[in-house]
């Protein structure tokens, strides 16, 4: 298949674009595969990709039930960053957005990674403290962070509340610049794309329905287009993380939640970074076709279901409304809801199992999107080497156990709250 | 909106409760060891379907009760007070 360049572009529009091939095939399930990859949404197509790409595995199934990127990859709110504070998170993913600034010339695939910074907004000097706290470990880290005050915002975004009479005055707030954002169907068709032209097979409409073990050692998954063999099965399935892991006889320290996000009516440009309240629970971006992106918090009790309920949308919108009070008459045309597999502690699981052979990456609450290439990358080395990397040792199932927790904000073992 | 029979205020909107998560977990003895509060603390079986799990009438009675509930299609078959239900 011919790589996407400005040539093939122009020999394709004096063909009236009728000729481009399909981005990826849509091959039987063989019989038997190395490597099988539960779930193709970023964080199942990234390992496929990176198993193929550094390790020179590919011969490897993506199964997906649905369609490719049809679960929690093309449901987010897009943002890209690593504004971290604990080491192995910040490395994890900074790595991952590291990833992303190469990834469209890597893939040649246009994810329309966008750098346009990532504002956390300060209400209190005690935030502003935390800030400069988070703002240090991540320039220890290497990545950068800036802390501002509230002439440096007032100028970065003259729209937000700076009023005698705001509820939550602006102090200032941490900038990281190289957070922004990236067009989140464009990870999943990218990553397809690029996996199937390494030779790896991208299966939908597949449901794994079992996965068989013996002798402490998996030998494959039962689907709903019949058995499949593989030396190695990687579950990487975001919200559904308990239940095929169960498959499986594993328990985990997670619990399911829904995560609402809105779209408004598009706007002409005037928001040009991701701006997110420090106060309560809300970030906001455009995207390029002018629309608001925004999301807020959990619905806050265990779901599935893939929609949210109204008191959330509500209070989602008034956190916004708070510090944007210029949003006050638009109106919205979209909301949706995820299923987001919150941890115990509020950061993600890239490990190996008790079963031989079978391997976890989940758990990524609702941090997910931002952390797919970093996440396959690793996984992808933890597979194909039977031992995580350095970027991914943290991020272990023993670590609830062990007392090892990575608790960003110290939360506790409380899933919503993180 | 999720409408909450509380056994002692009635039929209430979710907004008077906090969530307190899933009734399931019981706190073993303190000398169950270690394994026991492990699974207690951390491990959950996270259903997809029927779920019993604790709500809080913060806004009300202030009363735990525990609802009966579907996590695919969020409704309510039941709810009970905690006491004497989760035997």
């Amino acid at each position: 298949m011919a790589p996407y360049s400005f040539l093939a572009i122009a020999k394709n529009a004096l063909a009236g674009h009728r000729n481009w091939p399909r981005a990826w095939r849509d091959p039987e399930p063989r019989p038997r595969y190395q490597v099988v990859i539960v779930g193709a949404g970023g964080h199942g197509l990234a390992t496929a990709y990176y198993l193929a790409k550094e390790h020179g595995i590919a011969d490897v199934a993506v199964l997906e039930k649905g369609w490719l990127g049809g679960g929690n990859t093309g449901r987010n709110t897009t943002i890209i960053r690593s504004n971290y504070l604990l080491d192995a998170n910040a490395r994890l993913y900074d790595f991952s957005l590291k990833l992303w600034e190469g990834l469209s010339r890597d893939l040649n695939y246009n994810v329309m990674a966008s750098q346009r910074g990532v504002l956390n907004l300060g209400h209190s000097d005690a935030q502003m403290d935390g800030y400069a706290r988070r703002g240090n470990a991540m320039r220890l880290n290497g990545i950068d962070a800036e802390l501002l005050g509230r002439e440096d915002v007032q100028r970065m975004v003259p729209l937000l509340d700076f009023s005698r009479e705001a509820r939550f005055p602006i102090y200032g707030g941490l900038l990281q610049r190289r957070g922004g954002t990236a067009r989140h169907d464009a990870l999943a068709w990218g990553l397809a794309r690029a996996a199937d032209r390494r030779g790896v097979d991208i299966i939908q409409n597949c449901e794994v329905t079992g996965i068989r073990v013996e002798g402490g050692r998996v030998r494959g998954v039962e689907t709903s287009r019949g058995y499949i063999g593989a030396d190695k099965v990687g579950i990487a399935v975001a919200g559904h993380t308990s239940h095929v892991a169960a498959m499986a006889g594993l328990r985990l320290p997670i619990e399911s939640h829904v995560l609402q996000a809105f779209v408004s009516e598009p706007l002409k440009p005037f928001l040009d970074t991701v701006v997110t309240f420090g106060a309560g629970h809300f970030y906001v971006s455009q995207s390029d076709k002018g629309e608001l992106v925004m999301g807020g918090d959990l619905d806050m009790y265990n779901s599935y279901a893939q929609r949210g309920n109204m008191p959330m949308v509500e209070h989602t919108l008034a956190s916004g409304l708070s510090i944007f009070p210029c949003f006050s008459r638009l109106r919205m045309m979209r909301l949706w809801g995820g299923v987001n597999d919150m941890t115990m502690d509020g950061s993600p699981i890239i490990a190996k199992t008790p079963i031989e052979g079978l391997y976890v990456n989940g758990g990524w609450c609702y941090g997910g999107f931002k952390a797919s290439p970093g996440s396959g990358w690793a996984f992808a080395h933890t597979i194909a080497l039977d031992r995580p990397h350095a970027l991914n040792e943290a991020f272990t199932l023993e670590r609830f156990r062990r007392g090892y927790v990575l608790d960003e904000k110290g939360a506790g073992p409380t899933p919503n709250a993180h | 909106m999720l409408l909450i029979e509380c056994p002692w205020c009635g039929p209430r909107e979710q907004v008077e409760f906090t969530y307190a998560g899933d009734a399931a977990p019981r706190r073993p003895q303190p000398t169950a060891g270690e394994a026991a509060f492990f699974d207690y603390v951390y491990l959950r079986d996270n259903p997809r379907g029927p779920h019993r799990e604790l709500w809080h009438h913060t806004g009300g009675c202030r009363r735990y009760l525990v609802a009966s509930r579907d996590t695919l299609t969020h409704a309510i078959s039941a709810t009970s007070p905690v006491h004497g239900a989760r035997k």
